[in-house]
C-alpha cells in the first residue's frame, strides 16, 4: 500500500475547495491578485458576513492570507497551499495504475 | 497497454485503459468480493447501493490500513461508485465501463471532493476544471 499518512494534510484543502462559492472567491483572488473584503463581496453577490465566513475557511486551509489597512481587510491567494492536493493525486495515480496492472493479469487468468 | 492519464491539477484523478475483455467480465472483477481481493484489496464488498464495506490494506505503524466505503451507484456492466474514506479523507471512486471494438474501456475517476449530491457536484466540477486550467498557468509562472 503506497498511501502515506501525509494525505491527511489534503483534508482542509479539499474541504475548503469543495464549496463552489469558496472556489469562486479563491479563483478571483488567483486571477486578479489582492482584493478587499468589500470587492470580494461585490464579486460573490452574497452578504459580507457570508464572504467573511468563506474566507476564514480558506484561511484555515492556508489558501489565503490577509492584511489590514485602515478599515479595510485585504486578501490574497496562496496557491502553494494546493500542494497536498497535488501529492494526493500523484500518490493515487501510482496506486491505481499498479492496480490496473494487477486487474489486467487477473482478467487473463479468469474464465471467459 | 498504455493508460490515458490526466495528471494535471484537478481534484479528480482520471485513468482509462482498454481491456481486451467484455464488460461482463470486467464487471465481475469489479464486483465479486473474492476477485476484487485478488487485484485491489481484501474486502467485504457487495454490489448493493447504500451498503457499507471496508477495504483492508496492510497495516502501517501510524494507520490500521482500513478504507471505509459505502456503495453509491450500481448499474450492472456500466457504472459503479463508492465513497472511499481513508486517513480521515473522504473521496469518491467512480468506475465506468464502455464497450469498444477491441473490448471494454474502463474509466476510473477518483475525486477528492465528497460528492453527496452528484448533480451539484457535476455542476461545480465544470467550473473547477476551467479554473484549474488558469491556475496551472499561474502556478507555472509563480511557483516554478
Amino acid at each position: 500500500m503506497v498511501l502515506s499518512v501525509k494525505q491527511a494534510e489534503a483534508k482542509p484543502v479539499f474541504h475548503a475547495l469543495a464549496d463552489p462559492t469558496r472556489r469562486g472567491i479563491f479563483e478571483e483572488l488567483t486571477r486578479r491578485g489582492e482584493q478587499t473584503v468589500h470587492a470580494l463581496t461585490r464579486y460573490a453577490g452574497i452578504s459580507q458576513p457570508a464572504v467573511s465566513k468563506h474566507l476564514s475557511v480558506l484561511k484555515r486551509a492556508n489558501l489565503v492570507r490577509h492584511r489590514r489597512e485602515g478599515r479595510e481587510t485585504h486578501y490574497r491567494a496562496e496557491p502553494e497551499a494546493l500542494a497536498p492536493v497535488i501529492d494526493w493525486l500523484k500518490e493515487y495515480g501510482v496506486f491505481w495504475r499498479e492496480r490496473f496492472d494487477r486487474l489486467e493479469s487477473l482478467l487473463e487468468r479468469m474464465d471467459p | 497497454m498504455s493508460d490515458q492519464y490526466e495528471p494535471n491539477l484537478t481534484s479528480t484523478l482520471v485513468i482509462e485503459r482498454v481491456f481486451p475483455h467484455p464488460p461482463e467480465k470486467l464487471w465481475r472483477a469489479l464486483t465479486e468480493s473474492s476477485l476484487l481481493a485478488e487485484w485491489l484489496m481484501s474486502n467485504d464488498f457487495e454490489p448493493v447501493a447504500g451498503r457499507r464495506f471496508r477495504f483492508q490494506a496492510g497495516a502501517m505503524p501510524t494507520w490500521d490500513g482500513a478504507i471505509d466505503c459505502e456503495v453509491q451507484v450500481v448499474e450492472p456492466w456500466k457504472r459503479l461508485s463508492y465513497r472511499w474514506s481513508a486517513l480521515g479523507l473522504d473521496s469518491v471512486v467512480l468506475w465506468t465501463l464502455t464497450p469498444v471494438d477491441t473490448g471494454t474501456r474502463l474509466r476510473l475517476e477518483h475525486s477528492g471532493f465528497r460528492a453527496d449530491q452528484e448533480k451539484a457536484y457535476k455542476g461545480a466540477n465544470y467550473g473547477w476544471q476551467k479554473f484549474l486550467g488558469n491556475l496551472e498557468r499561474l502556478l507555472g509562472e509563480e511557483v516554478q
